[in-house]
């Protein structure tokens, strides 16, 4: 059966936002879930002003091609996003954008999942900052 | 076109064979059928004989020993059950090997549901049987050995000679699929104590649709038949002989028994420039034993590189992965498994296999594709970062 499609293939063929924020900025919240061997992995990390705006944001992805573009799609998405904006980007939106596979649902729900750990890690660092 | 690297699922007809075989199709032809007696069937059935001459001088057998079916796949069937329904009141023990093809697994599977029983050696981690092992295993009631010769995914040749020789002392049958072999390594059934050889044509440069099974006379192997009807085959595989596929197969025989030393070097050369290349990547894995293979068949495991995704950006390159894919999920192949190998490197092997029109050139693109697009894959993985930074 088919695994993925053009829409996927073309976040592989133009990466965008593939990379690494200094997790050391106070202003970086990071998500990562997953773990090798077991399922796929992602790891994406937004800097966020203080108008609580995502200014910036990357991700790193191990997984299949569907995975690689829930990530590229759900990280281009939440550029520009303010945080509540960003942690309302449902899984269900992210696979309809990618006409994914039913069989690959669970990519979308990862890249849903790992925004909600990056705003989660980014808010809880914010709070302790300033206790 | 994407470039073919997949000759070990089949070949395409050597020109030389297709034009053989256009001989004996239209009403120009020798279209009779062959076991007719008039002129169109005698012409047809001296074409077919002729053949089965061919095929018999590849292997050193005699004529009379070579059995038409429709493939290797149909050969593995009538030997392995067509010796177990014959042996049965002997005993209904099976031995093989967790790495066949699955022609054969799944053949042994339906025996086993008919209350044989059946045990599967584990191979060694390169691929290749523990003769010990299976002289182990064998019991007062073990009827048949079926080992391959040659190992599709990963390319690995038995010694076939050696487990002969521990069957034959023992007084049980050996069955080998030769399905990956025949054409490319020598097999000679006067010196190897083969009792049934299953063999193909497409992946040797013939037609689809046509193999044989070689059955032992001296001394001398029964079987069951499984197709009954004209009592064609010696009453082994009844069925009107396909004769164009098997004037193919014979002429691709023939030929291969002419050219399989130069098509041996020239692919061993190929082989080695291209494995080379692929040595410039890091965490990059040579699967099965090498120096008991074939050099055609390279089965590569790229670690930190998801296999799913690297089927898809190989995608232009007519290659296989090790994997098979279902619904849900992507299975690692049986093979790798049975190796031994971690789940997540097995998942990122590829099997590139090479043949008589393969090119140099080719083989230098599709290394510069396959490695420019592991390079990516791991640039965007957070795995590979870990691996790099020591932290896994």
């Amino acid at each position: 059966m088919e695994l993925f499609n053009d829409k996927i293939y073309q976040h592989y063929l133009h990466p965008q936002h593939v990379g690494t924020l200094d997790n050391d900025d106070p202003d970086v919240g990071t998500g990562s879930i997953g773990s090798y061997g077991a399922s796929d992995v992602m790891r994406l990390q937004i800097k966020v002003d203080d108008q609580q705006n995502i200014i910036d944001a990357k991700y790193k992805v191990h997984g299949s091609g569907a995975a690689i573009a829930c990530c590229s799609y759900a990280t281009a998405r939440i550029i520009g996003k303010s945080l509540i904006n960003a942690g309302q980007l449902t899984s269900q939106q992210i696979a309809a954008a990618l006409d994914l596979p039913p069989a690959r649902m669970h990519c979308a729900m990862a890249a849903e999942d790992v925004i909600k750990a990056a705003i989660k890690d980014y808010v809880t660092h914010h709070e302790c900052a300033g206790c | 076109m994407p470039i073919y690297l997949d000759y070990a699922a089949t070949t395409p007809v050597d020109e030389r064979v297709a034009a053989k075989m256009m001989q004996y199709l239209t009403v120009q032809g020798d279209y009779g059928n062959p076991a007719s007696t008039h002129y169109y069937g005698e012409t047809a059935k001296q074409a077919v004989e002729q053949a089965r001459c061919q095929v018999a001088n590849l292997i050193n057998a005699d004529p009379r020993e070579i059995i038409w079916t429709s493939g290797a796949t149909e050969a593995d069937n009538l030997a392995l059950k067509g010796a177990a329904h014959f042996y049965q009141r002997k005993g209904r023990h099976i031995i093989t090997c967790k790495t066949e093809h699955k022609a054969v697994l799944d053949t042994c599977k339906s025996l086993e549901a008919e209350g044989f029983e059946v045990t599967y050696l584990t191979p060694l981690a390169n691929g290749l049987i523990d003769l010990a092992e299976l002289t182990a295993v064998i019991r007062d009631d073990t009827i048949m050995v079926s080992i391959m010769h040659v190992n599709n995914e990963i390319g690995v040749i038995q010694d076939i000679a050696k487990i002969g020789a521990i069957t034959r002392e023992c007084g049980i049958i050996f069955h080998c699929d030769a399905a990956q072999s025949i054409g490319k390594v020598p097999l000679d059934m006067q010196t190897m104590q083969v009792d049934l050889l299953s063999l193909t044509s497409h992946k040797i440069y013939g037609p689809k649709g046509i193999g044989a099974l070689y059955v032992r006379q001296q001394p001398r192997v029964r079987l069951v038949a499984m197709i009954n009807g004209g009592g064609h085959e010696r009453g082994l595989r009844s069925g009107t002989l396909a004769t164009h596929q098997i004037v193919g197969m014979g002429q691709a025989y023939a030929i291969a028994q002419q050219e399989m030393a130069a098509d041996n070097a020239r692919l061993t050369q190929l082989r080695h420039d291209f494995l080379h290349q692929m040595q410039m990547l890091d965490e990059v894995y040579i699967n099965g034993d090498q120096q008991h293979c074939v050099p055609g068949i390279m089965s590569i495991s790229f670690n930190y590189t998801d296999g799913e995704a690297l089927l898809m950006v190989l995608s232009e390159l007519a290659i296989s992965t090790a994997s098979a894919c279902s619904s849900a999920s992507i299975e690692p192949s049986h093979v790798l498994q049975a190796l031994g190998m971690k789940p997540e490197l097995a998942h990122g092997t590829i099997r590139v296999s090479i043949g008589r029109f393969t090119t140099a050139d080719e083989l230098t693109q599709a290394a510069d594709i396959i490695i420019a697009n592991v390079k990516q894959l791991r640039e965007i993985s957070p795995v590979w970062e870990q691996h790099q930074h020591g932290t896994i």
